[in-house]
């Protein structure tokens, strides 16, 4: 504990100097690290899932942060790179060890990831511990880029608050007046459940009954039976992966599927459709991606991606991609100079560019400005219905560079 | 009827189903537990193999039921091949090799499953002549398949008590659950009721998975969770006994379905707490007669 205080004070120091001596030496001097000899390679660590439930998400970032780098030339700013892939499990418990295995013991320059909150969450306090950089792929915890944002902290995804909250515009839109909200106990879902009641209720609309399972939990059969009692008007499910699949088939199966509709974030349906089969189909969902979006962008990304990896595009495809593109605008603009600290973090903090989702701005909080997109499920695509909510950003609750 | 009635009386049908469904889970652990004194941690990747060989011969023959025709026999071959190679030299052992050796088996059967099938989610379509509702009341409907579902279970548990009950290998299982070196002693083959036991246990598990596998839908690590709460219904009911892990599966189904609706808050602990309350009062489960 001692020790990493010392070290701590040690390393704000150092960046102390080489902020003040970094700025003023940039132009005429190469900085010291360079001196040695050879240009050192760029350390980035990317800590997602390679095993496990997320195995596919964790695969798809990867490859395409790799793509966007590769179509720039394989550098960043000029320096070559080496890539230090860690598996997290997806598992929270091991997430500070993990991070910090990658901060001390590979002395990686960028952190990447990764695409469960809870491990999100371990590595936040681990860059805030270390000052060291972190891109956010996935995971959608409100508190990184909320009550625990920092300068050396940005997201490429979404935060759970933005999908929701558009939805709960949408249902208020098409006339809505009481909805069920349900999801599993945890944060995520709570966040998720109380964004969309913040919409709906801001149009009118009122969130009669919150119901939550212990995750991760897929007997669902008593809280249909309680849905069907209560009666409102739409439900709003939080779910992914394998409990979305059958909360959408049992929703189905118990009949409600043709008198309350179901809505939810682009999670109830994405990487799913296949397996939900005819129980999705028309559901509607909003998320800051959709299928058929027709951006020139979006469908050279695409192709691209599938030469690549061999394997069709999807979100998290796009978030690692452009995780690679927020890399290529910071590390250009300082010259690959990482220890230029501030000019990094506000070379990525004004970065514009064209995303394969639209066009990709960040908050002052380090989230994406984004347009949150109505889809809907027909065969195996969600299908881009039109504009849900445009320009959305984060509220950023107690996030003090906000 | 009045509304709240009709609602509360879903529930415990909800109840029940959840309940019978474990029950063909339970019953093939506390039966392995309770008469091999085998701790097999493994138990619910049984489960997953079974709703996996549910996934993939349904996808092959294009019906469940050929697929469960198929994938029974199967299971069978399996367990008595599990139990020739890897269990039988570990009888004598001590109890933590052989949570060694099952958790290991977990890991591999998860491995397995992760390089044949990936690690996506999969649906398994419901045969045509049971793809409907019931409708019930107001706006609910329920699934018809889920019915079917609970007949079946139904008929195992019937099938298994007749088994227990009527036959001479349920005679050696009965004899052998409440003492071990007397049944051997009495000239029987205990080897010969291990196997049996074995193979029946990773069957029920198996066939578990099959049925459960078009509702339930078949993903990485479906087998982890089903096992934890076996364990619950297996201490609950009293190791050993196929009556206890019934009753036990009943009320944990309960228990479970009314914590969500009541109690949602303690929806995570209620059958925990229920747990702890049975042992506190029969600290051998329900029906766990001689405390080993």
């Amino acid at each position: 504990m001692t020790i990493e205080t010392k070290n701590a004070g040690r390393r704000r120091v150092l960046k102390g100097l080489a902020a003040g001596a970094g700025a003023a030496a940039a132009a005429s001097f190469l900085p010291a690290r360079f001196a040695i000899g050879q240009q050192a390679r760029l350390r980035l660590g990317l800590m997602l899932p390679y095993t496990g439930t997320y195995a596919a998400l964790g695969k798809n970032i990867d490859d395409a942060l790799r793509l966007a780098i590769n179509e720039k030339g394989g550098k960043l700013g000029g320096r070559a790179i080496d890539y230090i892939t860690l598996d997290d499990e997806s598992d929270p418990s091991k997430g500070a060890d993990n991070a910090n295995k990658l901060v001390t013991g590979s002395k990686v320059d960028f952190m990447i990831g990764t695409v469960h909150s809870g491990v999100v969450m371990a590595m936040v306090k681990v860059a805030r511990d270390t000052d060291t950089m972190l891109i956010i792929p996935n995971g959608g915890v409100g508190a990184a880029t909320g009550a625990l944002c920092a300068p050396n902290i940005f997201r490429t995804s979404f935060s759970n608050w933005q999908p929701a909250y558009a939805m709960g515009k949408v249902a208020v839109a098409e006339g809505r007046k009481t909805a069920v909200v349900i999801s599993w106990d945890y944060a995520a879902g709570k966040e998720s459940t109380d964004a969309f009641s913040q919409g709906f209720a801001e149009g009118g609309g009122q969130t009669v009954k919150q119901l939550f399972l212990p995750f991760p939990n897929v007997e669902f059969q008593p809280l249909l039976t309680e849905i069907a009692a209560t009666k409102p008007d739409v439900v709003y499910a939080f779910f992914a992966g394998a409990g979305a699949v059958k909360f959408v088939k049992d929703y189905a199966g118990a009949g409600l599927g043709s008198s309350i509709p179901l809505v939810g974030p682009g999670f109830l349906t994405d990487g799913t459709l296949e397996a939900q089969g005819d129980a999705a189909q028309g559901l509607e969902t909003t998320l800051h991606y959709a299928d058929g979006l027709k951006f020139p962008k979006d469908i050279g990304f695409r192709e691209a991606f599938k030469r690549a990896a061999g394997r069709d595009a999807d979100v998290y495809a796009v978030q690692g991609y452009d995780t690679g593109t927020l890399l290529i605008s910071g590390l250009t603009a300082v010259k690959g100079d990482v220890k230029a600290r501030k000019a990094l973090v506000g070379a990525m903090e004004k970065t514009v560019f064209n995303s394969p989702r639209g066009k990709f701005t960040l908050s002052k909080a380090h989230n994406p400005v984004q347009d949150i997109y109505l889809r809907k499920a027909q065969g195996l695509q969600n299908l881009f219905v039109r504009v849900a909510v445009k320009d959305l950003a984060d509220p950023a609750t107690g996030c003090s560079m906000a | 009827m009045s509304d709240s009635l009709v609602f509360f009386l879903i529930q415990v049908l909800n109840g029940v189903q959840y309940g019978l469904l474990l029950f063909l889970v339970a019953s093939g652990l506390t039966l392995v537990f309770g008469i091999m004194g085998v701790i097999n941690l493994a138990h619910g990747s049984f489960y997953m193999l079974g709703a996996y060989l549910a996934y993939a011969l349904t996808q092959l023959t294009g019906n469940l039921f050929f697929a469960v025709l198929l994938a029974v026999p199967l299971a069978i071959v399996f367990g008595l091949a599990l139990e020739a190679l890897l269990f039988r030299p570990l009888y004598a052992r001590d109890h933590l090799y052989q949570v060694l050796l099952t958790y290991g088996l977990i890991l591999a059967l998860e491995e397995t499953r992760s390089l044949v099938f990936g690690d996506d989610v999969h649906g398994v379509a419901l045969p045509r002549w049971l793809d409907f509702s019931i409708h019930l009341t107001g706006a609910l409907s329920y699934p018809a398949y889920r019915l079917f579902m609970s007949a079946m279970c139904l008929v195992i548990a019937g099938g298994l008590w007749l088994l227990i009950q009527k036959t001479r290998l349920g005679m050696a299982i009965r004899a052998g659950a409440s003492n071990r070196e007397m049944v051997q002693s009495l000239g029987i083959d205990i080897a010969w009721v291990y196997r049996a036991v074995f193979a029946l246990g990773v069957a029920l598990a198996a066939f578990a998975g099959m049925i459960a596998a078009p509702v339930a839908s078949v993903f990485p690590g479906m087998g982890n969770q089903i096992l934890i709460i076996s364990f619950v219904v297996v201490v609950i009911g009293g190791i050993g006994s196929i009556k206890g892990a019934f009753l036990g599966s009943l009320l944990i189904g309960l228990a479970d379905t009314f914590g969500q609706v009541f109690a949602p808050q303690l929806a995570g602990m209620t059958v925990y707490v229920l747990m702890a309350a049975v042992l506190v009062w029969r600290p051998a489960g329900l029906f766990g007669g001689n405390a080993r």
